[in-house]
Order: C-alpha cells, then sequence, then structure tokens
C-alpha cells in the first residue's frame, strides 16, 4: 500500500530554480532518456502499455495503446509518412490547474516526457502546443526547450543515438475548443480551431494528415518515471484498472487549496482532510470532481475512490481531477449559468446543437438567476440539454450539459425557486468570496 | 457525329448490405448512410450534406439511429448520416421508424429556426428553400424560443454580384467548402466564432465597400472580395436564403416563373442549366444537374450572363438597304428574303460564307448545306480568330466525328496535358472537372507561358514555352532522350486550345506527342458553336460528317444523300482568304453570321472585305460592325428563342428546347431555307428539327479521312531590342458582347494586369505594380503591371479586358510588340 | 507608448514573420504566432497585419480573417498598455471575482474590453485561466496575480498606472502586453528565470508529504525487473489489439463526454 500522497511529477517543484535543466539533472533527470535510447520503440511502448497509465487529460484512453495505434509499416495507410508527436498543454477546461504549475516548476520533466515518446512512436518532430494565456509558462518553456538542445537532449542527434527529435513549442491564442484534439491539430496548422470528422483518426492522418500522437502534459510528463521505475513500480500505486499516481487539484471554499499529487482512487474526503477541510463554519454543497464538464457531485459521494471507475460508477467522470469544491452560501443556479456562459462563448460555433442550443440555454439560465423564470423553465432545460447531449459534434456540447442536468438532479428547487427569487437573494454573492468577512450558516 | 459520348467505365464495385428501416438494401461499399437512406426512399432531411462536397457533420440535421453497426453494438447515440458509411449488417432506424430519430431531428431543426428570422415572405428562397421545406415536414409545430433573435446589419456585399444575409444563414458551411474544395477560390471563409460565427470576407466582416482595392488576380494582397468564376454557384446551393443574386434579389417568387432546361451558350462544355423566365423575361439561370458534364456547377458567365439578347440594339425586323438613300430600313421577311437571293444571285459564283462560331450544329449545317447547295461553294469557315492550313487539317482528320475524351476521363486519367489553354477561362466547368481531378491524384502540366492561377489551383506543373513555340515545347515531352517526362501514357489525355492556330507546328507536335505516348487528345475551342461547324463542315476542306472535300467519294455520298447532282470539288477559302478575296473583289458577296468583326484575325481587312463586297448578308442577333455594313441584315434568334443543339469539345450533342416563344424570331436554319429557296436551290429543310433529321441520316464518314498535320517545330525567334511576344487569351469575365447588360457580374471581372518577369520590366524600365504600355503600329494598350513566371521578353495581358488587343492593336498570341513604361503618350 | 499611430509592419516585421513560418514543417503552422507578432507590433490586429500574412502565407485574407477572429487573444482594436484580465468563470466569480472586477470597473471607469482614456489599461473578463488553487486570480499581461482582493486589484492597477513596477505571484516584472505578446509569438525576452519555481498552492501536497515522510515507493533496482518479459507478452496481444483500435477510439470518441478537457481531450 503506497501512501496517501506520492509526489512524483510534483517532487522536485520545490527546489531551487527547480525549472532549470541543473535542476531537474540533479533530481535524476534524464536518466530515462539514457535508458529509453538503449530500448526499440516497440519496447517503450509496450511498456507503457503493459504499467496501464491513462491519459490524464481527461477521457482516460491508455497512452501505450494509442502509441501503437501509429502505423509504422510503410505499407499500410500513412504509415509512409513522417510521424508527429503533439502535447496537449491547452489547459482550459474550468477548475482544471495541474498542468500550468507542473510546466512552470518541472517543465524539463515534459521535455524528456516528449522525446522519449517521440522516439517510442518514431517522430522526429514534436510540438508542445500551450494556451497562450500563460505567458511566464511559455518562457519556462521555451528556456527548456532551448536547454535541452545545448545538451543534445533535442535535436538532430539526441544524445549521440543519431536519433533526431526536434521541438516547438506553440503559444495558441485563446480557445478553449482547441484542447479537443483534432481542433487542436487545426489549430496548429495555422486554421480556426474547429474539430474534424473521424475517422480519419489522428493516429492515421492527424497534423499534416499524417500519423500524430496527441498527449496530454501530465501524460507525457509519466512517462520518464515509467521508464525509470517500471511497470510494476508504476502499478504498485492506484487501483486496478487505474494505476500510478496523479495530480489533484483542489480549489474553492477549502481552506488549503492546491495540488495534491496521490495515487488514483483517493477519495475527496482524504483530500479535504489534508487540505485542512472547509472553511471554517462551511459545509460541503457541491463539487466537480474532474472540471466543468463532469456532472457535480454531493457530499454524498465524498467517499468516492477518484479513479476512472469510481466517478464513473458515481454518475459522473474524473476528467481532469479538477475538484472544485463549494459550500452551502454557493447559488448552484448562478454556478451553472455561468459555467453555460463559458460554453457559450467557447463553442466553435460548428455543429448546431453546441452553437444554438448554448445561445438558447443561456437565455433561460439568465431568467431564472434573475428570479424571471417561467413555469416549465427547467423541463425546457431539460429537454434543450437532451437536445445537445450526443448530438453535437464534438464533446464540448455533451460538457456543456453535464452541469445544468447534474444540477437539476441534485439541487431542482433552487432552480424552481428560480420562478420567483434572484439567486442573490437566496445566496448573497457576498457570503461566497475568499474575503468575505465570515461564513454564516 | 454520334449521341452521347459512352465512355463510362464498368468497374466491378463491392456491394455492402445493410437495413434502413427495416427494409435491406445493397449499395456500393462507402456509400453514406444519407444516400443509401434515399435508395430506400427515405430522405433524410440534411443542409450542409452536399453529395458533391465532402462530408462535414457540421448541422446535425441529418441524425439517424444506429442500433447495430455492424458488429452487433449500436451506437449509444444519433449518428449523423451524412458522415456514417455504410458497413455489412448495419442496422439504421432515420425518421420513420425511429423516435429517437425524429426527436433529434427536430431538436436540431428547433434549434436551426432559433436564430432564423421569420422574413420567409420577403426572402427570394421562399417557396423554393430547404429550410422552409424541411421545417414543414421535419419541424416541431410551434417553437418555444420566444426570446430575441440574432440580427446583423443587413445585407453584406460580399461581391458585387453576391449578397449575404447572415441572420438568415444556418452556417452550413455549403458555401465556404464549395469555394475551397471545388473553385479552389476562398474568398469567403468562416470568420467569428460560436454563436457570432459567420460568412465573411477579409480583413473586415462589416466592410461593405470594395474601393478601388485590387482583385483575386492582383499584385498585392487586401480586402479580397469573393471575385471567383464560380461564385453563383454558392447562391444555388444555399439551403437558406443567406446568399441571393444582386440582380435576381426581390425581383420574383419560384412559383411565379417558367423553368426550362437548356444548354448554355458561353462555351464549349455544354453546360446543362435551367432558364427561368417569368412572363416572356428571362429573371435567371440556374445550374443543371449533369453529371457527365458539368455535375451541379456552372460558371458565373453561364448564369449571370443572359441579357445580351435583350439589350436596346437587338435586331426586331428585316433590314434591308435603301438603294437610293443608302440607308438601311426596315422589310418585310419575303422582301428581304428576296432581296437577299437576289443580292447573291447576281454575284454567283463569287460569294464567301463566314458563319462564326456560335451556331447550334443545326444552324451551322444549314450555313453548311447553304453554302454547297444554294451558292455552290466551299469558301466557308466559322473560325472568327487566327486559323491555318494546320488547323483545318487537324480538325478535318483528328477532331470531326471523334470522341476520345469525355469529360468524366479528366477525373480519371494519369496526366492531364493542357496546351494553348487556359481551361478556368476558356471553359470553365471543364476546368472543375479537371480541378476534382487534381485533387484526386490526377497530374497536371501545361505548356504554356506561365503559372496561372487556374493553374495553380489544379496543381499543374509548368512547361513553359514561348507564345509561337509550342511546338518546340511539345516535340521536347516524352521524346527519345526521355526528357520533360509528365507521365504521359495511354490514360492521358491532351487539351489542345484554339489559339494553337497561331502556333505554327503546335497541332503537328500534339499529334506526334500522342502517337509517341499512347496519350489522346482533344480540342477544346472556346465558343459553343465551334465543334458542332466541324461536325458539320463549316470549313473550307472539310464536308459534314469529317468528309473531306478532297475525296471523290465523299462528296458523292453527300450529293446523293442531299439529291442535288454534285457537291463542289474545289477546295474552299479560309477566312482570311475570304475576306482578302473580298477585299480585292475577287468575291463579290459575302453571308455572315454571328461574327465580330474586332475578333476576325485581321479586322482592319476584314473592314476592308466588307466595304469593298458589293453585297453583304448579315444574319445577327443584334446590331453589329458587320450589321451595319450590311445589304440585308436578317435578324434570327438568339438561343434562348429557339431549340437547337450545341456540340461539346467532346463531341457530345447538348440538345436543348425553346425558353421562350417569341413570334417572328426566326432561326438561321428558317431564314438560310427561306433564301436557298428563292435561290431555287432548297437546303431539303426549313426547320430545326428537319436539319438535324438531315445530319442523322447522313451519318459520319467512313473513308479516308484526312491526313494529320506533321509540320515540323519553327526555329525559335529572337524578339528586336524594345520589343516583346504577346501571350494572351480571353479571360472568362470580360467584355464580351455576350455579357452585356450585366453590370454587376461584369464588375467581378479579374482586374487587367500586364505580367512579364522582372527581368522583362526592368529592361522596359518598369517598376512592378507601376502602368506599362504595349503597343503596335496600330494602337496601343496601358495595363498595371505584375511580376509572373514568364520567360524573359515575353509578356500576358487579357484579350479583351478594357482593350480589345485583336481589335485595337492587332496583336495576338504570339505576336510581337513594344513594351514601354507608363501609360499611352 | 504612445497608441495614437499604428507603426507599419516593416521589413524588420517581414523577416522575423518568415522566421517564424520557418519554423514549422508547413509555414502556415505560423499563422498563430504571426499573428502575436502582428499585436506585438501593432497592438491589435490591423488588416494592414492580416493582409501581410495572407500574402506571405498564400491566403486570402477570408482565411486569415477567419483565424483572427476565431481566436479570443487577438484584438481588434488597439490595446492599452497593459491587459488586465479577471476571472469571472465560476469559480474565480465565485471566490470574488466578480465583486473584483465590478470594482476595478467602477475605478477605472470602463467596462468590459474598454481601455482607460489615458492608454494605460484595457479591462477584459477572462475565462478560466488554469490558477483555480489561487481563486480569485487576475492577470496582467498574461501574468498571474494570485488571490486577489478589490482592494489589491485597485493597488495593482493604480501602481499599473502609475509606471510602478509589479511583480507577477507566479512570473517575472511585468512588462506590457505588447511585450508579452511578442514572447507568444516566439521571441524570448530572458525573464524565464524570474519569479519563483511554484506558489504555495502548487506546492501543498507536497508540503504535506514532506513533513509527514510520505513518497512514492522506492525504484526497484535493475535486477527486479521483468521489463523484457512483458515487452515480449505485450508483442503477442499487440496484433489483436490493433484489430480492435478503431471500435475503441470510436467508443472513445461516442462515449467520453470529457472529451473536451483543460488540456485533455480524448487522449492518453
Amino acid at each position: 500500500m503506497a501512501d496517501t500522497l506520492t509526489p512524483v511529477l510534483s517532487r522536485g517543484w520545490a527546489d531551487e530554480r527547480s525549472w532549470t535543466r541543473e535542476a531537474y539533472e540533479a533530481r535524476d533527470g534524464y536518466s530515462a532518456l539514457r535508458t529509453a535510447l538503449d530500448m526499440a520503440p516497440e519496447e517503450i511502448v509496450a511498456l507503457v502499455k503493459d504499467a496501464g497509465l491513462r491519459g490524464r487529460g481527461g477521457a482516460g484512453f491508455p497512452t501505450g495503446m494509442k502509441w501503437s495505434f501509429i502505423p509504422q509499416d510503410t505499407e499500410s495507410p500513412g504509415g509512409g509518412n513522417p510521424k508527429y508527436l503533439v502535447v496537449n498543454a491547452d489547459e482550459s477546461e474550468p477548475g482544471t490547474c495541474k498542468d500550468i504549475p507542473l510546466m512552470m516548476a518541472n517543465p524539463h520533466e515534459l521535455i524528456e516526457g516528449v522525446v522519449i515518446a517521440s522516439l517510442a512512436i518514431r517522430a522526429e518532430q514534436a510540438f508542445v502546443y500551450v494556451r497562450g494565456e500563460v505567458l511566464h509558462v511559455v518562457r519556462r518553456l521555451r528556456a527548456a526547450c532551448r536547454e535541452a538542445y545545448e545538451a543534445g537532449y533535442l535535436g538532430a542527434d539526441v544524445m549521440g543515438s543519431g536519433r533526431r527529435v526536434d521541438l516547438v513549442i506553440h503559444a495558441g491564442a485563446g480557445a478553449y475548443i482547441c484542447g479537443e484534439e483534432t481542433a487542436l491539430l487545426d489549430s496548429l496548422e495555422g486554421r480556426r480551431g474547429q474539430p474534424r470528422l473521424r475517422p480519419p483518426f489522428p493516429a492515421v492522418e492527424g497534423l499534416y494528415a499524417s500519423p500524430t500522437v496527441i498527449n496530454n502534459v501530465e501524460s507525457i510528463a509519466s512517462v520518464p518515471a515509467i521508464v525509470r521505475g517500471g511497470v510494476d513500480w508504476f502499478g504498485s500505486m492506484g487501483t486496478e484498472k487505474s494505476k500510478g499516481f496523479t495530480l489533484y487539484s483542489l480549489s474553492g471554499h477549502v481552506k488549503r487549496p492546491g495540488q495534491y499529487e496521490a495515487p488514483l482512487g483517493i477519495t475527496l474526503r482524504e483530500l479535504l482532510d489534508l487540505g485542512g477541510g472547509l472553511r471554517d463554519g462551511a459545509e460541503l454543497k457541491f463539487w466537480t470532481p474532474g472540471g466543468s464538464s463532469t456532472p457535480i457531485l454531493t457530499a454524498e459521494h465524498l467517499d468516492v475512490p477518484l479513479d476512472y471507475e469510481g466517478v464513473g460508477a458515481a454518475g459522473s467522470m474524473l476528467g481532469t481531477k479538477a475538484l472544485q469544491v463549494f459550500d452551502q452560501t454557493t447559488s448552484v443556479v448562478r454556478c451553472v449559468l455561468r459555467w453555460t456562459e463559458f460554453y457559450k462563448h467557447e463553442s466553435c460555433g460548428k455543429c448546431t446543437p453546441c452553437r444554438e442550443g448554448t445561445w438558447w440555454l443561456v437565455q433561460v439560465l439568465q431568467r431564472l438567476d434573475a428570479g424571471q423564470g417561467r413555469e416549465g423553465d427547467v423541463e425546457l432545460l431539460l429537454d434543450l440539454c437532451d437536445n445537445i447531449l450526443g448530438r453535437s459534434f464534438c464533446a464540448l456540447g455533451d460538457g456543456a450539459t453535464s452541469p445544468i442536468t447534474s444540477a437539476i438532479q441534485h439541487f431542482r428547487d433552487e432552480f424552481e425557486a428560480g420562478m420567483h427569487t434572484p439567486s442573490a437573494e437566496l445566496f448573497p454573492p457576498a457570503a461566497s468570496t475568499l474575503f468575505a468577512a465570515e461564513v454564516s450558516a | 457525329m454520334t449521341v452521347e459520348a459512352s465512355r463510362e467505365t464498368q468497374t466491378p464495385v463491392d456491394l455492402v448490405t445493410l437495413s434502413i428501416d427495416d427494409v435491406e438494401v445493397s449499395v456500393p461499399k462507402g456509400t453514406l448512410v444519407i444516400r443509401a437512406a434515399e435508395l430506400v426512399g427515405t430522405e433524410i432531411p440534411r443542409f450542409c450534406d452536399h453529395p458533391l462536397l465532402e462530408p462535414v457533420g457540421a448541422c446535425r440535421q441529418c441524425l439517424v439511429e444506429v442500433p447495430d453497426a455492424g458488429n452487433g453494438r449500436g451506437f449509444p447515440k444519433p449518428q449523423a448520416s451524412c458522415t456514417l458509411e455504410v458497413a455489412p449488417g448495419m442496422v439504421v432506424r432515420t425518421q420513420v421508424t425511429s423516435p429517437v430519430a425524429e426527436k433529434a431531428q427536430h431538436g436540431t431543426m428547433e434549434l436551426l429556426l432559433v436564430n432564423h428570422p421569420l422574413d420567409c415572405p420577403v426572402c427570394d428562397k421562399g417557396g423554393e428553400c430547404p429550410l422552409q421545406n424541411q421545417a414543414m415536414s421535419h419541424g416541431r409545430g410551434e417553437s418555444r424560443f420566444a426570446e430575441t433573435k440574432r440580427t446583423f446589419p443587413k445585407p453584406l456585399a460580399v461581391s458585387e454580384q453576391v449578397l449575404l444575409d447572415r441572420e438568415r444563414c444556418v452556417l452550413c458551411a455549403r458555401c465556404t467548402r464549395f469555394s475551397e474544395q471545388v473553385a479552389g477560390d476562398p474568398f469567403i471563409a468562416l470568420v467569428e466564432r460560436g454563436a457570432r460565427q459567420q460568412v465573411g470576407i477579409g480583413p473586415s466582416t462589416d466592410e461593405q465597400a470594395f474601393g478601388d482595392r485590387p482583385g483575386a488576380d492582383g499584385s498585392s494582397g487586401g480586402a479580397q472580395p469573393f471575385h471567383s468564376y464560380f461564385s453563383g454557384n454558392t447562391i444555388q446551393i444555399c439551403p437558406v436564403g443567406a446568399l441571393t443574386s444582386a440582380d435576381y434579389r426581390f425581383r420574383s417568387r419560384p412559383f411565379d416563373l417558367v423553368s426550362t432546361p437548356s444548354v448554355a451558350e458561353h462555351d464549349a462544355c455544354g453546360a446543362a442549366i435551367r432558364v427561368d423566365h417569368r412572363r416572356g423575361t428571362v429573371m435567371r439561370r440556374l445550374a443543371g444537374d449533369d453529371p457527365e458534364v458539368n455535375e451541379e456547377w456552372v460558371t458565373d458567365k453561364d448564369r449571370f450572363a443572359f441579357t445580351w439578347s435583350r439589350q436596346d440594339d437587338r435586331l426586331r425586323t428585316p433590314l434591308v438597304r435603301d438603294p437610293d438613300t443608302g440607308e438601311l430600313v426596315p422589310a418585310s421577311w419575303p422582301g428581304a428574303l428576296a432581296a437577299a437571293a437576289a443580292g447573291l444571285r447576281e454575284a454567283a459564283g463569287k460569294v464567301g460564307v463566314l458563319p462564326g462560331g456560335r451556331l447550334t450544329a443545326e444552324d451551322a449545317y444549314a450555313y453548311s448545306v447553304f453554302a454547297r447547295v444554294a451558292l455552290r461553294t466551299n469558301d466557308i469557315d466559322f473560325r472568327t480568330r487566327p486559323h491555318s492550313a494546320e488547323e483545318a487539317a487537324f480538325l478535318a482528320a483528328r477532331v470531326a466525328t471523334v470522341q476520345d475524351v469525355a469529360t468524366r476521363d479528366l477525373e480519371t486519367a494519369s496526366t492531364v496535358l493542357l496546351v494553348g489553354l487556359e481551361p478556368e477561362d476558356e471553359a470553365g466547368t471543364l476546368f472543375l472537372r479537371l480541378r476534382k481531378g487534381s485533387r484526386h491524384g490526377v497530374r497536371v502540366a501545361a505548356v504554356a507561358s506561365h503559372t496561372t492561377r487556374g493553374l495553380a489551383k489544379v496543381g499543374g506543373e509548368l512547361l513553359t514555352a514561348r507564345p509561337g513555340e509550342e511546338a518546340s515545347a511539345l516535340d521536347a515531352i516524352q521524346d527519345s532522350d526521355g526528357s520533360a517526362d509528365v507521365g504521359l501514357d495511354a490514360r492521358s489525355v491532351v487539351l489542345l486550345g484554339e489559339r494553337l492556330a497561331s502556333s505554327p507546328g503546335a497541332f503537328s507536335a500534339a499529334v506526334r506527342l500522342a502517337e509517341r505516348t499512347g496519350a489522346r487528345l482533344a480540342w477544346v475551342p472556346r465558343r459553343a458553336g465551334d465543334r458542332g461547324a466541324v461536325e458539320t463542315g463549316c470549313l473550307p476542306t472539310l464536308l459534314p460528317g469529317a468528309r473531306p472535300v478532297g475525296d471523290a467519294e465523299a462528296r458523292a455520298d453527300l450529293a446523293a444523300a442531299w439529291g442535288v447532282r454534285s457537291v463542289p470539288a474545289k477546295a474552299g477559302r479560309d477566312t482570311t482568304s475570304i475576306l482578302r478575296a473580298a477585299a480585292r473583289g475577287q468575291l463579290r458577296a459575302l453571308v455572315v453570321g454571328g461574327v465580330e468583326v474586332d475578333d476576325l484575325p485581321d479586322p482592319a481587312l476584314a473592314r476592308e472585305a466588307l466595304a469593298a463586297a458589293d453585297f453583304v448578308v448579315s444574319l445577327e442577333v443584334r446590331e453589329s460592325d458587320v450589321t451595319r455594313a450590311a445589304d440585308v441584315v436578317l435578324p434570327v434568334a438568339p438561343p434562348v428563342e429557339k431549340s437547337g443543339t450545341f456540340v461539346t469539345w467532346e463531341g457530345r450533342l447538348r440538345p436543348f428546347g425553346r425558353v421562350l416563344d417569341v413570334p417572328g424570331s426566326l432561326t438561321d436554319v428558317r431564314v438560310l431555307a427561306g433564301i436557298a429557296e428563292e435561290l431555287g436551290a432548297p437546303l431539303g429543310f426549313r426547320t430545326t428539327a428537319g436539319a438535324m433529321r438531315s445530319m442523322a441520316d447522313l451519318g459520319p464518314w467512313d473513308g479516308e479521312r484526312v491526313a494529320a498535320p506533321d509540320l515540323a517545330a519553327p526555329e525559335a525567334k529572337e524578339p528586336r531590342g524594345g520589343e516583346v511576344v504577346l501571350a494572351t487569351w480571353r479571360q472568362l469575365v470580360d467584355d464580351g458582347r455576350l455579357q452585356d447588360g450585366q453590370d454587376r457580374y461584369r464588375a467581378t471581372a479579374r482586374r487587367a494586369v500586364l505580367k512579364a518577369s522582372a527581368a522583362t520590366l526592368a529592361a522596359a524600365g518598369v517598376e512592378p505594380g507601376d502602368v506599362a504600355t504595349i503597343s503596335t503600329d496600330l494602337g496601343s494598350a496601358s495595363f498595371p503591371t505584375a511580376v509572373a513566371d514568364l520567360p524573359d521578353g515575353v509578356v500576358w495581358a487579357p484579350g479583351n479586358n478594357g482593350v480589345h488587343l485583336r481589335g485595337a492593336l492587332g496583336a495576338d498570341h504570339g505576336s510581337t510588340v513594344r513594351l514601354t513604361a507608363g501609360g499611352a503618350s | 507608448m504612445s497608441h495614437d499611430v499604428t507603426p507599419p509592419i516593416d521589413e524588420a516585421t517581414t523577416a522575423e514573420l518568415r522566421e517564424l513560418m520557418g519554423r514549422y514543417p508547413q509555414a502556415r503552422s505560423a499563422l498563430l504566432p504571426m499573428l502575436h507578432l502582428v499585436q506585438a507590433v501593432q497592438g491589435s490586429v490591423t488588416s494592414e497585419g492580416i493582409e501581410t500574412c495572407a500574402e506571405l502565407l498564400g491566403l486570402t485574407t477570408a482565411e486569415v480573417s477567419g483565424v483572427a477572429t476565431f481566436y479570443t487573444m487577438y484584438k481588434r482594436r488597439t490595446m492599452g498598455t497593459h491587459l488586465v484580465g479577471v476571472c469571472t468563470n465560476t469559480l474565480c466569480a465565485v471566490m470574488g471575482g466578480d465583486a473584483i472586477f465590478e470594482r476595478l470597473s467602477d475605478h477605472l471607469d470602463v467596462g468590459n474590453d474598454e481601455t482607460t482614456a489615458d492608454g494605460q489599461v484595457t479591462l477584459e473578463r477572462i475565462e478560466c485561466n488554469a490558477a483555480c488553487d489561487y481563486a480569485p486570480v487576475l492577470t496582467v499581461n498574461w501574468e498571474f496575480l494570485d488571490r486577489q482582493t478589490p482592494e489589491s486589484a485597485v493597488d495593482l492597477v493604480d501602481r499599473l498606472r502609475a509606471g510602478e513596477p509589479v511583480q507577477a505571484s507566479r512570473g517575472a516584472t511585468i512588462t506590457s502586453w505588447r511585450d508579452a505578446e511578442r514572447v507568444l509569438a516566439g521571441f524570448e525576452d530572458g525573464r524565464a528565470d524570474e519569479g519563483p519555481s511554484a506558489g504555495d498552492a502548487s506546492l501543498a501536497g507536497l508540503r504535506i508529504a514532506q513533513e509527514r515522510g510520505w513518497s512514492a515507493p522506492p525504484i526497484p533496482t535493475v535486477a527486479d525487473s521483468e521489463t523484457a518479459d512483458e515487452v515480449a507478452r505485450s508483442k503477442e496481444t499487440a496484433e489483436a489489439e490493433a484489430d480492435t483500435r478503431r471500435a475503441e477510439d470510436e467508443t472513445v470518441a461516442e462515449e467520453s463526454a470529457a472529451d473536451v478537457k483543460g488540456g485533455g481531450s480524448a487522449d492518453g
């Protein structure tokens, strides 16, 4: 049984100048790359597959399996084309805040993972697509990339192996949809970030219509540790189907919000205990297990194991492990409206249900929030969600419905109250703020 | 000529069997579910889907339930049937049998209507609107949306011709996908995001005035309006009334219109069109649907240029020159026909015939028979542009009655080689098919002066040839050295443009190339009537059905068919010789069809000839330099007022019916038959149908053909100092008279620019972008300049965009002209 | 910095735009960085910038406009020296972001996406900026200012407008929005080593682990490794798994409502 917290990715974050190559090498950095250079690409793929690493960006797809889909036989479709690795660093899902501190404090671990993953899939060109709104992270990534080139970890001859891996740090320009992997590819090709039709899948026709792996930052950054520690070591953390360590991001009405790196399967109750509990006088009202696109849960779910299976069984999704915690001062209608405004703002516009549906949902929620709801509005919301969920082109539309349907499921009364009472009357916003004088019971 | 090219390759297809609404259906592998459903009679509602555009799955209107994907597992959510390929054993439930699919479709429809205005009563699309129709058949009765709809300032002029009402747009992206995928002109694009997403042009979506911004073909960047030769197709495929024609806007309601299928008269492609008229006035033209020819696309010229025949200068009554006043005065038909016959009888044996290239096959045939039977001469030539004996031999040997290449072949050829042909300008729907082919792997190369926008859009390789030196360029391709390999083989096609007639040896070299590589040849003329004129023998050395004038057996065959004692045996004069002979008095009379004097190879000689001839009969639709010089003017019907048949560059017959019934509007057939009867030598037919019957009875010649020309390529000529060689052709949108009356359409013309290499411009002291002038002893023309990849010493200028080069300078493709800096002095 | 005159895109900028194009296997990939650079030079995405990018990349202005108007970081009006973003997405809004925005809006007398009369500050509501454990969060020129209050925010903008140095919570000394855009375009400014490695919240779990002596299990020695065997087993099953890959990928595409995630997608 592993310890409650298992800092691996975050273990060096407090080190002096932790972001530099020197500091990273001092904590055994780039040793995994040396190991990987002695392995056949297929061996690296098999290692990551056997370790059971699952995508840390939301969907939990097995990383090694994804790598194995890249056609390496020149006879198969796409097999003759160059291969690309793209790191999805477009961390934008509301509540999600793990990749940004990782890249800020420990960019070299990501770069080491990039090189190893590129070797595994035989990619000579990799990209980190980082959202543009995090200037200092972009600086640290570029500096780390430069240092890695200088040290021969990147370039035409990686550590004298004769293997080439080039890396471009690419800053986005403000579009949540670019976290969707095919939209990210279009964006990286200099286009509007709108999702692509699948098939063809990126593994066969991705960037520049060539085989491409797109992985989340945390997934790729976890690879060096797996190479160092091996399959059994990785599997000694986590649960049977959700193996390894991961970053849980605690935020909201808790005493000590922040990053908690633990084996998969920890519960919110344990995390809250570590985080000092809710602020004084506060009771847990609702929380998201993995960002705003994952259906909200309540106090009855405090003991749900936070792994892919556990959260799924509770009717939500592990998502990005972004645990946004809201106490009893919070209006759920206000929160749901704000999230829905976000989806409306970020809808790419490509498909009808998401584009028009989020636009309409906002209007209905606005009047409920203002206490001017109409008879049947709750049913209307649910029916609109039904017409969006599973009807949209990509998962953004689906995600937009999650907070609404789950909130109505748990707090229907509050929505009904929107027929006559503004949310701000029921839940004065001032009481919810960090700087509120006190939390009223 | 034979009826309908039938070159469809029958390759065996793998069939997939699936069940749609409990009906089993077998369709080719790769078929999309939405189209498989059509085969069982189920129309799944759709907006973004279009069979000629790549699937996008954006509108989500066509959702169906798929309880079994063919692998025993179903999709948990409704699927877009426009992006889902069939699979063996797949089970599909559409709105017909699935409440889930029906609800999903209702839901999407409701969302589409949330922001759609209720302006159907004033919308052009009302009555023929897919959104309106499908809202009725697949929508909810009433909307639950009671809030304010999204609005935009209206309308946005994406070009002078195309207007966009953004609030009506359902963002299906058909227009932007057409422009990018089919036309290769992404001048419109989706801009903004989410609920604010809209179609726009750059850089400012609200900019309505284009000012003097350079056009699409201009030298510098800038706000680019939607100046695509194919822009009108977006209006037609718009499933709502978002894109409208500035000309047609608010002009008519679909249910007031009478629609007639027809064929476009503007090029040799034979594009199917639909002509809509109201009470005798054509209101608009649309693309027809013909998978073999134009699929569902036409050029803007085919669509918008239809008012030329109703201009003020339209001839409505016969005119006969009054011997006393010298004025043309109206006459009765019998009187005019008698006058024409009298004048021609007077000049018996010394009459030349210039039918022009715009005729239907039936009308051309009437000219051909009229010349041989009524005038007893072979002095007939349809060619109203530079021509050569080599060309005539080529047409007789390799074009007449030959159907080696069909439009569809451009999708499957290994290589398509263009020689002296700029299809985007000269054969627009052919160009679209070529582009489709190039997007699916067909290699394209061009023997040309430079890389045009059209060549770039088909990813073509340039085999640079100076004008007049196309022959040597052709001889160099895949010759015994194996050099200049562009992959020509038996699956390849070589398309030859009409301006090769002014390039000595080019047709000969093309024939040699075809024989060397096995590639098939086709001749692509510019005009709708050119190929028909070849088929019907409107040439001095060729009789109808590819019968050589020089072949006694062929003449006898023809004489028997026509019921005359003989057909003249002496080879006739070509166009230039006819005009020269008329100017010198060797010919005394001319019968002229639809011919513009400035189009003729030597307009000055033509004017001289018209003046010198004792007697000129003109059969024309509108007043022209010829009618003004004529002694008898016989007004004839434009295509819209008659039936007839165009023959495409492929040799395909494209019959069309009469759209407007205008009493007294006579065909050339009828008029020529009338004169012939007055001359006592009847044609044997008086109607279009009769002419066609006569042609069909005649059939193609099965005897020996004229030998193909085999001229050597000429030596390269170095122009003298200060002189350059001119490369030129007519652009699709230009000052041609068949585009008269369509100012908005004409405003979308590409900017007239003179192109040359940087060195050529520098040698003349011209800064790129500045104005330069080309001149001959006859005249000059000035254009802004742009650098392009022409060989040094060659300039390109448009043939009739601002200045008619042949008319004003007497200059043609291959002519030598002077290049100087600045405007004309 | 004067904002009255928009500097033209000169040859030096054009050379830098070309340099960006050269960093990618296909030049069009540089379009987003190129637009960032246009902003750095001109203070917004201008028509001239769109035309220049279109010309350099062989695109139409409509295509470039389509891209420029899709992303929220591209601005159509000339920006102030500093862009102050207030996160008003749900969590930050609840934790005080709404109050901060209101206060700043009052104090600066500007609304959302408006610039103060002195041209110093453009105020903007921003979406979640991945710093939820520091809520409520502000950004200045896309640098983090953590755990703000209305008072601290007012103090912040006053110091910015007075030209006093401001240090980001987790980042460098505040420069200007245009300078930031230049870094985003792909040109380093030498400030990567400024600021801490992490803020306190980022270290919350690490500190507890250190206090309590918790860590990941020790890495086994090389002798324990059975990597080679596992590789062999994996190869056997690879083919069978490959057969199912489309189905599985589709399943992920179909069933993952979490497909769009911060930094995440249907990925592994």
